[in-house]
């Protein structure tokens, strides 16, 4: 949704921790939109057809991505200010990989 | 619906209705900070809220009683498409995720107490942040009102709304009383009575879908059961439309309806003022990015919820107004005890999203109006008078609303409010990641789809409306038929993308932006940030949030 990055010059905006980070949020935008994949009423679940329970299992595989993105982006920030101290607001502390 | 007094559910409905008004009052004295005179305290609680506060407070402002009402209603009137709340609701969050913090960070930093006031401070630009400001209070207004006709309804199930025959001023009592209760107390408390009152709304709502869903299906026979009886229901052809009624899966023909919807009202749903209010009131950064990965909690319930509507087909619950389909399935099938408690789970989910709503709007007619345009060196004391008052005026406007209009004007209203909210979102959410859009190419990209989307949603009739009939139109250039609020979101990003580079070109002046980079990553502790207000020595202790 981001128009532009943040222009980050001391060190690479683009990690491995921050694709993994910007496929856990895209994740759950592609298993729901893309709706001509579940679209349909078989195998039910206890009665429930697939269209229904496939969505809320998003509700939980979504919840499950967002909290390990959440944790991931911690342990980002932390990494990137040492002992990961809350003192250090400078620009060095951006968010251009999350979007 | 039944005749008469339902004495028991009556009963229980008023006792809860009696407990958090008593609640609402408390709630001035709770976490008090010690300058209760100011915006940031009566209008966003002090800035004080932690991960659980936040929690409860953005679920009971996101899923209201009309949510509660209106999903299932959906579902029980033509199925699957109906179901779109939910991706709706799940991808919400990864959205947020990413822009929110954002948002908190730059607004704890330079005092924003509304979006409009981030958009002016990033823009320079009055006529931007007017524009952005009206949007929101524009959408906000029929959102309360639809918060009235879900009272409305229950009452009406509950036998005193009063039928046909009684006088208006008889018929409307309960709700007279209902709304001048809720407006007596956000006026003595602020952002904190509809915090507090949440965690009984909540507590409430989940005991309630808990119970329904084992239990009702445990009495209509089991799954299985309703949906075969659902899908005989749907596949009867309407005489009015010539077409089934619907389908427990959506065809080929609406699955772009279906995505657009999820994608465009996700995007919207944190452009609405009352969202909003509720992140800012928040303790830190964390607790904003925290909340995204549990408030996907509320959209599993909201999808057990939408299975009620399935239910209620089961049942064989013949309404014409749709809205009663729930309430009456839970006076069908519950004990009248329970019944009590599943409608005072819905009045209050009402009380609550409206007294956010309310204070909202009134916090961006203080900031945005009053200040900016009326009277620029008004104290915090007197803005915060000025909001209190407002939220008193937004409120009776809401009920004038609902007691002279018809109450599917409402509904339009309400529907033209998420196209026209939507179009706030390339200003506040570009305005967050990049000061490239130029802000009268914003402005200009805000008319056009306002415009485009106003004029699309009159344009479209349904079997009972001829204008207003629904929210989605055929894709101009696509021949799919999506939402139409998405559509006009193109149509403004693209012209607002246009006109900058025109701009730009021109070298129009673009205005002075007060932020800076570091502005948008700060956190609480940080230098600079506005942190929570001192509380007051002599608070008395509550229920912490962590």
């Amino acid at each position: 949704m981001s128009e532009s990055e943040v222009p980050q010059v001391r060190r690479p905006v683009v990690t491995p921790v921050r694709v993994v980070i910007a496929l856990c949020l895209l994740a759950p935008f592609v298993g729901t939109l893309w709706v001509s994949s579940y679209a349909k009423v078989d195998p039910a679940f206890i009665g429930i057809p697939f269209f229904y329970w496939y969505q809320m299992l998003w509700v939980l595989i979504s919840a499950a991505l967002t909290m390990l993105a959440y944790k991931l982006w911690q342990h980002d920030q932390r990494s990137r200010h040492g002992s990961g101290a809350s003192g250090a607001g400078t620009a060095g502390r951006g968010d251009g990989g999350e979007a | 619906m039944k005749d008469g007094v339902n004495g028991v559910a009556l009963g229980v409905f008023v006792f809860f209705f009696l407990a958090v008004t008593v609640m609402g009052f408390w709630a001035a004295r709770w976490r008090r900070a010690e300058n209760a005179h100011s915006l940031d305290e009566w209008g966003l609680g002090g800035r004080s809220f932690g991960t659980w506060i936040t929690w409860f407070l953005l679920g009971g402002d996101l899923y209201t009683a009309y949510t509660f009402v209106a999903v299932p209603a959906a579902i029980y009137a033509s199925g699957a498409a109906g179901f779109f709340a939910v991706p709706y609701t799940i991808i919400v969050y990864p959205m947020i995720f990413t822009f929110l913090p954002r948002l908190w960070s730059v607004s704890h930093k330079h005092g924003y107490v509304t979006t409009s006031d981030f958009v002016r401070g990033r823009f320079g630009s009055k006529g931007l942040s007017l524009a952005v400001a009206l949007t929101g209070i524009l959408a906000t207004m029929p959102y309360i009102a639809l918060q009235l006709v879900g009272i409305q309804a229950l009452l009406d199930v509950l036998g005193i709304g009063g039928g046909d025959g009684t006088n208006w001023f008889v018929k409307d009592l309960p709700l007279f009383i209902a709304f001048a209760v809720l407006a007596a107390y956000t006026y003595s408390s602020g952002l904190r009575a509809p915090a507090l009152i949440a965690f009984v709304k909540d507590a409430l709502i989940y005991l309630v879908i808990i119970v329904a869903i084992i239990y009702i299906p445990i009495k209509l026979g089991g799954f299985d059961d309703i949906f075969a009886k659902s899908a005989d229901a749907f596949s009867k052809v309407n005489p009015a439309t010539g077409a089934p009624r619907g389908a427990l899966a959506p065809g080929a023909a609406g699955t772009w309806g279906y995505a657009t919807l999820a994608l465009g009202s996700a995007m919207a749903l944190f452009m609405y003022p009352h969202s909003i209010t509720a992140t800012l009131s928040s303790r830190s950064r964390n607790v904003i990015r925290r909340n995204t990965a549990i408030l996907p909690l509320y959209s599993l319930m909201l999808g057990l919820l939408a299975l009620l509507g399935f239910m209620a087909i089961a049942d064989g619950i013949k309404v014409d107004n749709g809205q009663l389909a729930i309430p009456q399935l839970f006076e069908n099938l519950f004990p009248d005890w329970f019944a009590g408690v599943a409608f005072a789970a819905i009045g209050i989910g009402a009380l609550v999203p409206a007294a956010i709503m309310s204070i909202a709007a009134a916090n961006l007619f203080t900031r945005n109006i009053y200040k900016d345009f009326l009277k620029p060196d008004a104290t915090p004391a007197q803005e915060a008078t000025v909001s209190k008052v407002v939220s008193l005026l937004v409120k009776v406007g809401a009920l004038v609303f609902v007691l002279a209009m018809d109450k599917t004007v409402a509904i339009n209203f309400q529907l033209l409010g998420g196209i026209w909210i939507l179009q706030t979102f390339p200003a506040l959410v570009g305005g967050l990641f990049t000061r490239w859009f130029h802000r009268w190419a914003l402005l200009a990209g805000w008319a056009a789809g306002m415009i485009y989307g106003t004029l699309a949603a009159y344009g479209v009739a349904s079997p009972t409306q001829k204008h207003f009939g629904g929210s989605s139109d055929e894709i101009p250039g696509l021949g799919e038929v999506g939402y139409i609020g998405l559509t006009a979101f193109v149509l403004n990003l693209v012209v607002t993308v246009v006109l900058t580079f025109v701009l730009n070109a021109l070298k129009a002046p673009r205005g002075t932006d007060e932020t800076s980079p570091g502005d948008y990553t700060a956190d609480a502790g940080d230098p600079g940030v506005q942190s929570e207000l001192p509380p007051a020595a002599t608070a008395p202790s509550a229920p912490s949030g962590t």
